[in-house]
């Protein structure tokens, strides 16, 4: 049976939208002919939202009681008796009460996707593992409830429900969002602008890799279109050949030195400005000598703290290794240290290292950090 | 006439080649071309230092101190990471601030001639962060100023634990009066 397709909406927080835009996504299907059903909706007594649903059919939920409470959850053998062709599910990332077949809710939903039911399902970008961390930095506030990055990565469809981190607020102070008595606290706590805006700018920043990450002929544009549940998972693997789209990369080209730190912060600042991932890379000709391992282990450190990554990569052709390491890292920008002086013969008999990189690299911007030292020596000349 | 015009063709051979190969050419003439690239002192000086950065009157004096001993500054950017994180986590809030601290101490550095080895430590603590430091390294001294209200600096407690510690000369800069 073929697997079914799964298309997440995806938000920046609580509020954006998202089970609106999925419900909204939902009656248009029924609305085309197709078996559509709410598998589970968690409307927060929004009434905009309600009205929405109108007319879908809503499975039963599953009693659960824990500790003496009545807990109401989503009841996957329901779903799958019920076979629909498309299940909506909401809060992608919930934690199921103890005694549910799966502890998370997106287990759950593999199991129907498995089943060769379509989902559409709801998240907010907190919720994702590796971003868990980042998000907590930025904003303050660890989210327990994670999903694992590859649900995303693998979806059919990622569709981002984007508003103005204003427009969120004012929605959230109009009680669209929350009730009177939860207003003020999460305006004080949560919803603050520049959360919100780290928050967007990170979901944005996700969306716009996941939609690289996927670069694939454009199929059916649909749920339902002719190639629904028939592509094989594996088939929608990076394709290397196919130009970059989206996002940049930039990889900084170093020597375990202390000059290597100042090619690394200029990189770095110029990754912040383009919103892009970051390399290191040191192309390791022989064993590195002890200042050199421990140039490598400040490197290191000052790459975790970052969030980049550091490649040794063993060779003897220098610019063959970095052609490499380019190409599969998908590479848009080159930063390298000031290449060192060279007299005229040297220049004759072989181009400088910048001129190699050049040639090999076409399509990859390269650009030359100046070494400050340099510049004073030179001055006071 | 041949013999004279061969002996002459080869004298000019040979200097092209020691003008052209900076190896063999005389050092007078080699310190006239770019400098080698910025070569790292013999002595190590340890500068610790937390978010709000270091004042300028103890970069300077660490600087001097460098100068004067034509030893390296390794100032070193203390990142405190908070107990909700794993304490290998990136930290981009903090890197915005360290970047930019480490960049203006290479520019100070650079009118000192002093060369520079930066280093960033992260610890749940600036004690933690410190004691990674130590732990990882080799240096002569240690140069830390003491807390000042408005400069940053370390509180007296790091200081003391620093001084109990760590091994090497510490040279602790009293807050300015002013």
């Amino acid at each position: 049976m073929p697997r079914g397709r799964h298309k997440i909406f995806l938000g920046m927080a609580a509020g954006v939208g998202k089970t609106y835009r999925m419900l909204q996504e939902g009656q248009a299907e029924a609305e085309a002919g197709h078996d559509v059903v709410l598998g589970y909706l968690e409307p927060h007594d929004r009434p905009a939202t309600l009205v929405q649903a109108d007319g879908l059919e809503v499975l039963p939920r599953r009693g659960i009681t824990y500790r003496g409470n009545r807990i109401e959850e989503m009841d996957l053998q329901g779903i799958l008796n019920r076979a629909p062709e498309l299940c909506l599910i909401d809060e992608l990332a919930h934690t199921n009460a103890p005694g549910l077949e799966h502890e998370k809710r997106w287990q759950d939903v593999e199991q129907v996707l498995d089943a060769g039911i379509h989902v559409y399902s709801t998240v907010n970008i907190q919720h994702l593992e590796s971003l868990n961390d980042q998000v907590t930095e930025l904003t303050g506030t660890r989210v327990r409830e994670t999903i694992p990055d590859a649900l995303v990565a693998e979806a059919d469809e990622v569709v981002l429900i984007d508003i103005t981190p204003q427009s969120l607020i004012e929605r959230l102070r109009a009680g669209k969002i929350y009730k009177v008595d939860a207003i003020q606290p999460a305006l004080d706590n949560f919803f603050k602008v520049e959360n919100l805006s780290a928050l967007r700018e990170v979901a944005l920043r996700q969306v716009a890799q996941d939609v690289e990450a996927k670069r694939i002929p454009s199929g059916d544009g649909g749920a339902f279109g002719p190639s629904v549940g028939a592509r094989p998972r594996d088939e929608r693997l990076l394709d290397t050949a196919a130009p970059q789209a989206v996002s940049e990369r930039l990889l900084a080209l170093i020597t375990p030195h202390p000059r290597a730190q100042r090619i690394v912060r200029r990189t770095w600042r110029s990754a912040q400005r383009l919103g892009a991932e970051l390399d290191i890379l040191w192309v390791a000709t022989r064993d590195p000598t002890a200042e050199q391992q421990e140039q490598l282990d400040a490197l290191r450190r000052l790459a975790s703290v970052l969030g980049a990554h550091l490649l040794i990569e063993r060779g003897d052709d220098i610019v063959a290794v970095v052609q490499r390491v380019v190409r599969e890292r998908g590479t848009t920008y080159l930063l390298i240290g000031t290449p060192s002086s060279r007299g005229p013969i040297e220049r004759l008999l072989r181009p400088s290292l910048d001129h190699r990189l050049l040639r090999a690299l076409p399509g990859v911007d390269l650009r030359i950090v100046a070494d400050r030292t340099l510049i004073r020596k030179e001055e006071s000349e | 006439m041949t013999v004279a015009l061969l002996a002459l063709v080869v004298v000019l051979a040979v200097a092209v080649v020691v003008l052209a190969v900076p190896a063999l050419r005389p050092a007078g003439l080699r310190q006239r071309r770019s400098s080698p690239p910025a070569a790292v002192g013999s002595g190590r000086i340890l500068f610790p230092f937390g978010a709000p950065g270091p004042t300028s009157r103890a970069l300077d004096v660490a600087l001097r101190l460098a100068r004067n001993e034509s030893g390296t500054l390794v100032p070193v950017f203390l990142a405190r990471v908070a107990l909700d994180l794993p304490l290998d986590a990136p930290l981009p809030r903090q890197s915005r601030i360290a970047i930019p601290l480490q960049e203006a101490v290479e520019q100070r550095a650079a009118s000192f001639e002093v060369p520079v080895d930066a280093r960033i430590e992260r610890g749940r603590s600036y004690r933690h962060a410190l004691r990674q430091m130590i732990d990882h390294e080799s240096y002569d001294r240690l140069v830390v100023a003491a807390w000042a209200k408005g400069g940053g600096g370390f509180d007296p407690e790091d200081i003391a634990w620093l001084l109990r510690n760590a091994p090497g000369e510490i040279i602790v800069l009293r807050p300015s009066g002013n």
